[in-house]
Parts: structure tokens; sequence; C-alpha cells
């Protein structure tokens, strides 16, 4: 018994260590942002500051382009996921609820095209951004560029979700409605659309950390301090400076992944149904 | 009276039929118009002469295979892929076996510890890549980073001072540690929901039989879990092949040279960058088919799967 007892503490003290190991990166993120340079700088490390300084997120906040940054990254983001959702969730209601020719084509061609790496596309975006055929326009440096280039981005993953959440309603329900007297439309307003909302919802979320994240396409079409997205911000916090500003780095990281990790946690439970579709990277 | 009601029905049926259609024409035209036509145009320019000039002009000169030559005649090119082969197989590797390991040590802990591990874990999953990647720097850099403070403190080695990025292989031995750290939380967690289709009464019998774990894990879990670790497999190859973000700003500016590219590096430096772009064109093609080739056994399998029904 007490044998047992011994491996099953050891199995423990390893998840612990394991534990340890995985979320200290995260750990000294925090700490640091609320450190004195003094601690910060010095060879030997301060584990937890002692007193706290709020300081490194007032120069992160202050810092050229912060709020303006923001502003960008949230108003591409959102202008994304109101079309994406929608277009999606046409598709995913036609995937569902329709047999048709070429349902499985277009299904297949929506996972093969989420499998696509977005690097090998940046020469073919970044020359049609720079000068749009038919519309004559130069959408490089300009945020409906990088809205046009999310849309689709998030797009073959919402379908996929969406129609995953569509899946788990029963047909009956939509028949019921239809027996009534109700329209295919009709029903599918009144009765589908509350029942899917939740499904909106967690695949919007979905969308908005995919799109909020992106790094490659926002540093490639828009790389004006007054244009960027707020990852491109981050990445350019130490650029031009002799000494880091670790604090203010640190808290600039802080505060760009605390909505994401508060979104994340919202909707972690549902995340398992876009899974295998490939949907969130790693 | 059967006539005049024929053809309002024959009419119905095609507007009922061309629904669907029209559903999914929105998402259909944006693939199209963001994806289809770029590609298409990733190959016009693949045979174009297309640098900054031509890209003011709007069009290029056609060359023929110009590019792809002066590409396969390139020894950066045949030594990138070699690396990002290896930098895949090695980062693939640690993830789905770490991961798998992590998932069965989830099933013998304590309920308290296992919810300790697996928050730890789905916060580190919720990490941004970017934000990720500068905590890497802080914790690397080179005069008072706290990885080589702990690892000279616990007397591994002397390591002050040590700087991590002055040679390839170890900066891409970094960036594995950040890439391998992002990608666990999502294979433990999907891999330990495998195992909960594991019948326990077969592992328990099979205990009792005398097999050992190594045999358990072989012979009982090893079946239930195997198709989902083929597409976490699938997935982590394709993701990792064509890594970017993590490399390139981990490794930062004036440290990327060629010898320590991968595939999406060098396409940002010798496509973008360098403003080649009938070159850089001729690179992505020929990165898309390698990934191309690489996901017909994912989705193969998942059209197996039934997931495509």
């Amino acid at each position: 018994m007490s044998h047992r007892f011994a491996r099953k503490l050891g199995w423990n003290a390893l998840g612990l260590a394991i534990f340890a190991v995985m979320v200290f990166p995260v750990f000294w993120m925090i700490s640091t942002s609320f450190k004195t340079n003094d601690q910060i700088n010095s060879l030997r490390p301060t584990w937890f500051p002692g007193h706290p300084t709020l300081g490194h997120f007032e120069n992160a906040l202050h810092k050229p382009y912060f709020w303006t940054d923001v502003k960008n990254s949230v108003i591409v983001v959102l202008v994304a996921i109101a079309v994406a959702m929608v277009f999606a969730f046409l598709a995913a209601v036609a995937l569902e609820k329709y047999r048709f020719t070429g349902r499985k084509a277009f299904l297949v061609l929506l996972i093969g095209v989420q499998m696509l790496p977005g690097i090998g596309l940046i020469i073919p975006l970044y020359v049609l951004l720079a000068h749009v055929p038919v519309l004559h326009l130069n959408l490089v440096n300009h945020l409906s560029g990088l809205i046009v280039v999310y849309i689709s981005a998030v797009l073959p993953f919402s379908v996929w979700t969406l129609r995953g959440f569509l899946m788990g309603i029963p047909k009956e329900l939509e028949e019921a409605a239809m027996v009534d007297g109700s329209s295919r439309l009709g029903a599918f307003v009144r009765i589908l659309l509350p029942l899917v909302a939740p499904g909106l919802v967690a695949t919007s979320v979905f969308a908005f950390i995919t799109s909020w994240n992106e790094y490659i396409f926002a540093r490639l079409l828009l790389n004006d301090g007054s244009t960027q997205t707020i990852t491109v911000w981050l990445s350019n916090y130490t650029a031009g400076s002799k000494a880091t500003d670790w604090g203010g780095l640190m808290a600039g990281s802080t505060l760009i992944a605390i909505p994401v990790v508060i979104f994340f946690l919202l909707i972690q439970r549902k995340i398992a149904f876009g899974l295998t579709a490939g949907a969130v990277r790693g | 009276m059967g006539r005049p009601r024929r053809r309002p029905l024959v009419w119905r049926r095609v507007v009922n039929g061309s629904v669907p259609y029209l559903l999914v024409s929105p998402v259909v035209f944006v693939l199209f118009a963001v994806l289809a036509y770029p590609i298409y145009y990733l190959v016009r320019i693949s045979l174009e002469k297309f640098g900054l000039f031509e890209l003011i002009q709007h069009h290029g000169v056609y060359i023929g295979l110009d590019n792809f030559r002066s590409v396969l005649h390139d020894q950066i090119f045949w030594h990138t892929l070699l690396r990002t082969v290896v930098f895949t197989v090695a980062n693939v590797s640690l993830t789905i076996v770490g991961g798998t390991l992590i998932a069965l040590l989830l099933k013998r802990l304590w309920t308290a510890v296992r919810i300790l591990l697996t928050v730890g874990l789905i916060l580190v999953w919720a990490m941004p890549p970017v934000v990720a990647v500068q905590v890497w720097i802080w914790m690397t850099n080179v005069q008072n980073g706290v990885l080589n403070y702990v690892l000279t403190t616990l007397h591994i080695g002397n390591y002050d001072g040590h700087n991590w990025f002055d040679s390839p292989f170890s900066s891409l031995a970094m960036a594995t540690t950040l890439i391998v750290w992002g990608a666990l939380p999502f294979v433990v967690i999907t891999v330990y929901a495998a195992l909960s289709q594991v019948p326990h009464e077969l592992v328990e019998a099979a205990e009792i039989d005398g097999a050992r774990a190594w045999r358990v894990f072989r012979d009982v879990t090893m079946p239930v879990i195997s198709p989902i670790l083929y597409l976490l497999t699938c997935l982590s190859i394709l993701w990792d092949f064509g890594v970017f973000t993590q490399v390139y700003l981990l490794i930062t500016q004036p440290a990327i040279v060629p010898a320590n590219y991968v595939m999406g590096v060098y396409l940002w430096e010798e496509a973008y960058f360098k403003t080649d772009y009938g070159r850089g064109a001729a690179i992505s093609i020929l990165t898309l088919v390698i990934v191309a080739a690489m996901s017909i056994f994912y989705v193969r399998r998942m059209v197996r799967v039934g997931e495509v029904a």
C-alpha cells in the first residue's frame, strides 16, 4: 500500500514540476512587468516583486501609437468577424440542411484550404493589394486590405465549426415549424437562429483570437506606426532603443495577452469542435 | 387541371435547388478572390521578371522557367529545405511524444493536481505567439536572462553571459522550445480527451493479468488513440513546416542569416524583403506544392473518418 502511495506521490510531483515549467514563462512575464528597473536589471533575478510598481504599464500605455494600434486591431478584427460570420453561417446552413451536388467537394476544399501556410501567399496578396485589379486601388497601408485577408483566413474554420453546432440541432424542431405553415426561411430564422447563437458566439471568439494574434499579414500589409496592428506594435517595441526596456516590454505583452486569455477561457470548453479541423494553431 | 399546375412546380424546384448554391456563394466568392486568384497570380509572377520596378508598372516580363531554375540551382534553397525538414521532425516528435506522455500522466494525478496542470496548460495555450516570443527573448537574454541564471545556479554548467543565438543550431533549438511549449497544450488536452474512450475494464484486466505499463499502452490504449494521434501529427507537421512568426521574431533581424533560415523565413527574406517577387513566387510555389502534397494525408483521413459527411 505504501509503495503504491509513494508511486502516486511521485507522479503528482512530476505533474507539479511540469506545471511549474509550463507556466513559468507566463509567470515571469507578469512578475517582470511589476518589478522596478533595478530588480529587472540586476544579475540576480527577483522572483516576486516585493514592492510592485505600475510604472511599466504606464510607460507601455504612453508609448507612441499604443492606443491607435489597439484601435486598428479592434476595427480590423471586428469588421472581419462580422462579415465572416454572416458568410460562414449561410454556408454552414447550406452544408447541414441541404444535399447538393458539389457539397462534398466544397467540404474537402475547406479543410484543404485551412492547411495552406499564409507565408506562401504573401507575394501575390502583397502585389494584388498594392494594385487591386478592376478597382485600381492601393490597399497596402489601409486597414481594408488586412480586413479582406482576415475574412478569408477565418472563413474555412468558421464554416466548419458552425456546421458542427448546426448538426447538434434536431431536424424535428425545424420540421415542426414548417408544418405550422412557416416557410423554410421563417422556420430557420425563428427556430434555428436562437439555437445556434451560442455556436455563433464561440466561433466569433475563435475568429477574434486568430485575427488578434495574427502577425505575418499585419506586418506585410501595414507598415506605418499609425496604421499597424497591436501585434506589430509589440514586435517593434524594442526597435531603435539602446537599452531594452524589459519592464515596458513585459507590461505591453501582458496587456495584449489579457483579452485573448479572457476570451479563450470563455470558449475553452466549446473549442473541441473545431480542433480536428485545424482551427486554432497551437 | 394537371398542366397549369405542373409549371410552377418545376419552377419552384429550380428555385429550391439553387438555394444551397446561393447560400455558399459568398464564401466561394471570397475564397476565389483572396485565394484562388492569388494562387493563379502567383504562378503567373513566378514565370516573370517581377521586381520593384514591375510592381510600380503593374506588370512583369515573361521569362519562362528562369526563376525556378535560379531557385533550384541555389544551395540556400536546398539547405533551407533540409534544415526545415529536420526542424519539423524535431518539433513534431517532441510535441506528439511529450504531449501523449503528459496526457497519460494526467490520468494518474490527484484531481486537484490534474485541474491545476490543466488550467496551466490552457493558460499557455491562450498566449498569443507574438507575446510568447517577447517573453522568450527576455528569458534568454545574454546579460541577465533568467535561463542562464537558472542553468548556472543548478550547476548544469557555466552559462554566465551565454549567447543562445550565436549559432544556427542553438538559435533554432531555442525556437523549438518556444514552438513545442506553445503546441503542447493542444496535444495534451486532445489526447487526454481521446484517452477517456479507452475501455477502463480492459486496462484493469490487462493489469491484473500482469501486463506491464508499456504493453497495456501498446495493446489497449494505442489502438484507441492512434486515429487522433495521426491527425495531430499531420496537423503539427503542416504547421511546423510553414512556421514563420516564432522563428523570425525570436532570432530577430540582424541575427537572421541563410545558415538559420527555415522555409518561412527564407520566403520572407528572399521573396518579400529583397523585392525580387518573381523569384519569391517560385519559392512560394515550391513550398506550397510540398505542403499540399503532405496535406493530402490529412485530408484523406478526415474524409475517411467521416468528418466530411
